[in-house]
């Protein structure tokens, strides 16, 4: 009877972990089959070239939706890595031991911050701060812009690329470290000519992360970035990012030909990006784990 | 000096400066928020739901949210704890080889990134498939899916860490893997797996995109699972969307009490799991 139990229990656990495995093919195919109106009547390229976005005329292009989003990431990216890096090598080399020890629970508790509280901080705090930065330099906005969508980004994204990167970079073996300091290089020689080479594969796949989930980010930017369907020209321009498009007009419009499916085909292109940079990420953690 | 030590002394301020830079924004995020909504924070916020002419500026509150965040948080952790036990079980060594188990964890990272609004969009999808309507159960099944993979990783991680020793006296007294999971790791992986289900929890109570077609909004507190349900996110959101000062006060108050909730829920945690680990062998 036990081993009845034990068997019967080890094959119901199977069933739950294939299924749990296969949700993302799932999700995929969904998407897929529901986004395939539109493909059969526009081509990919013109979809994704295209400036046009007209629903009411059946134009769907996601030209400027993509760059939205690629430069609120980017732009997000950019402020947030440098610091991100600095960071995370300080609590790992250099910060005492209390440092640490009340950082990394302040650190995950900007984790768990909900994005509604970071779009609410934006309004707030970041978009007056970027009116008056772009009026100082000349230009008049709003505050609602790239500039600001990215600031909340780069905050949204500390935590998940320090905790990476940090965990990397204390994975380096302490030998290595210790033969550097040995020839008289000074720490931050150390750090910069061995710890951070040797974890570089690692920060590459923080990094990745980090892009990824700002990437999918919708609520927190959707407040701050204005939503003006056109290309931005400069960092202090609206924007409107897939995501954004997507949480603004789904479920609304579904009388419109096409929209459903159009709006569907965004999440797809989406959902690509986001899981061609998180496999790409995983991978290389996975690979530096069987190494070390 | 020389050069190097310079360098060395230049760095070190810029990395005390950028941790800095990093518990600013905590700090800053927190207290903006705070400063702006404790002012229009009210008992009545917190003890009545909205009535006629609320999102106008008139009386009420946003009891209907919190309950409704509520009900949505604590029935998707309930799932996805069901669904993510076996899973994470199923994952240790006892079970599935290690290559494979290593390809699952692949796959519930994968979907650990996929963003929320994709499960929104999904969610939707198949309701719309099934004929049914915006309602507590939908929201309910979006959130299981986000917090599955985030339950599932990190009660796995936690049941790796329990020493392969304890196992090896329960097997060796002839228990089978069923009762040595189940009476033996699960005790010893109980903190953790606290944690986890509180992580969960807060991701869960936090998130707007999934939820924002499948669950709805409305002003009463749901009755059935086929009722459509306000929640504390999307509160703040569409407060936030009306041209009303007033409103938008009440908006920035409810995302006071989104916050010190998700706060309290990370002490808790914290405090919990300490309470729990004295029961743990070490």
């Amino acid at each position: 009877m036990r081993k009845f139990i034990d068997s019967i229990s080890s094959k119901f656990m199977c069933f739950f972990t294939v299924t749990a495995s296969f949700i993302v093919v799932f999700i995929i195919f969904g998407l897929y089959v529901k986004s395939i109106p539109i493909l059969e009547l526009k081509s990919v390229r013109e979809l994704l070239t295209s400036s046009s976005w007209h629903p009411l005329r059946g134009e769907f292009g996601f030209y400027p939706f993509l760059i939205g989003t690629f430069w609120v990431t980017f732009l997000a990216m950019v402020l947030a890595l440098p610091i991100c890096l600095l960071c995370s090598v300080y609590l790992v080399e250099y910060a005492p031991k209390k440092v640490k020890e009340i950082t990394k629970p302040l650190i995950d508790l900007l984790a768990g911050i909900p994005s509604v509280v970071y779009g609410v901080f934006g309004i707030l705090a970041v978009v007056p701060l970027v009116r008056e930065l772009s009026q100082k330099i000349g230009i008049s906005t709003t505050g609602y812009s790239v500039l600001a969508g990215g600031i909340v980004l780069a905050i949204m994204v500390f935590p998940i690329i320090i905790s990476v990167s940090a965990e990397v970079i204390s994975s380096v073996p302490y030998e290595a470290r210790e033969s550097s300091l040995a020839l008289g290089a000074t720490q931050w020689q150390t750090v910069k000519k061995v710890v951070l080479k040797k974890a570089f594969p690692g920060i590459v796949a923080a990094t990745i992360l980090g892009f990824s989930r700002a990437f999918g980010e919708t609520m927190a930017v959707l407040m701050v970035v204005g939503n003006v369907a056109k290309v931005p020209h400069s960092i202090f321009d609206e924007a409107y990012p897939l995501t954004a498009l997507i949480a603004n007009n789904y479920g609304e419009m579904l009388s419109i030909p096409l929209y459903d499916s159009a709006l569907l085909l965004g999440a797809l292109i989406l959902l690509f990006v986001v899981l061609f940079f998180s496999i790409i990420a995983r991978l290389i953690l996975m690979r530096g784990e069987v190494m070390s | 000096m020389k050069w190097s030590h310079f360098e060395e002394n230049v760095f070190k301020t810029l990395m005390v400066a950028a941790t800095l830079v990093i518990l600013g924004s905590l700090l800053a995020v927190i207290c903006v928020v705070l400063f702006k909504g404790v002012r229009a924070l009210s008992l009545s916020m917190i003890t009545q739901t909205p009535k006629g002419g609320y999102y106008l500026g008139k009386e009420g509150g946003i009891l209907n949210a919190i309950i409704g965040s509520l009900y949505l948080a604590f029935g998707a952790t309930s799932c996805s704890l069901l669904l993510s036990l076996p899973i994470a079980f199923y994952l240790q060594k006892e079970y599935l080889n290690p290559r494979a188990a290593n390809l699952v964890r692949l796959s519930l990272d994968v979907l650990w990134g996929v963003p929320s609004i994709i499960y929104g969009v999904f969610g939707f999808t198949i309701m719309l498939y099934l004929g049914l309507r915006a309602s507590l159960l939908g929201g309910v099944v979006a959130l299981t899916f986000l917090e599955l993979p985030i339950m599932v990783r990190a009660v796995d991680e936690v049941l790796k860490m329990v020493p392969h020793q304890l196992k090896e006296a329960s097997y060796s007294l002839g228990a089978t893997r069923f009762e040595t999971m189940f009476t033996v790791v699960s005790r010893q992986a109980l903190p953790g797996m606290m944690s986890a289900v509180i992580l969960a929890f807060g991701r869960g109570i936090g998130d707007a995109a999934s939820i924002l077609f499948t669950a709805g909004y409305s002003d009463h507190i749901p009755h059935s699972v086929f009722d459509p349900a306000a929640s504390l996110p999307l509160a703040v959101f569409f407060q936030l969307g009306t041209p009303f000062p007033e409103v938008q006060e009440r908006a920035y108050a409810s995302a006071v009490i989104l916050l010190v909730m998700v706060l309290l829920l990370t002490v808790s945690s914290r405090v919990l799991t300490k309470r729990v680990a004295r029961y743990v062998v070490r």
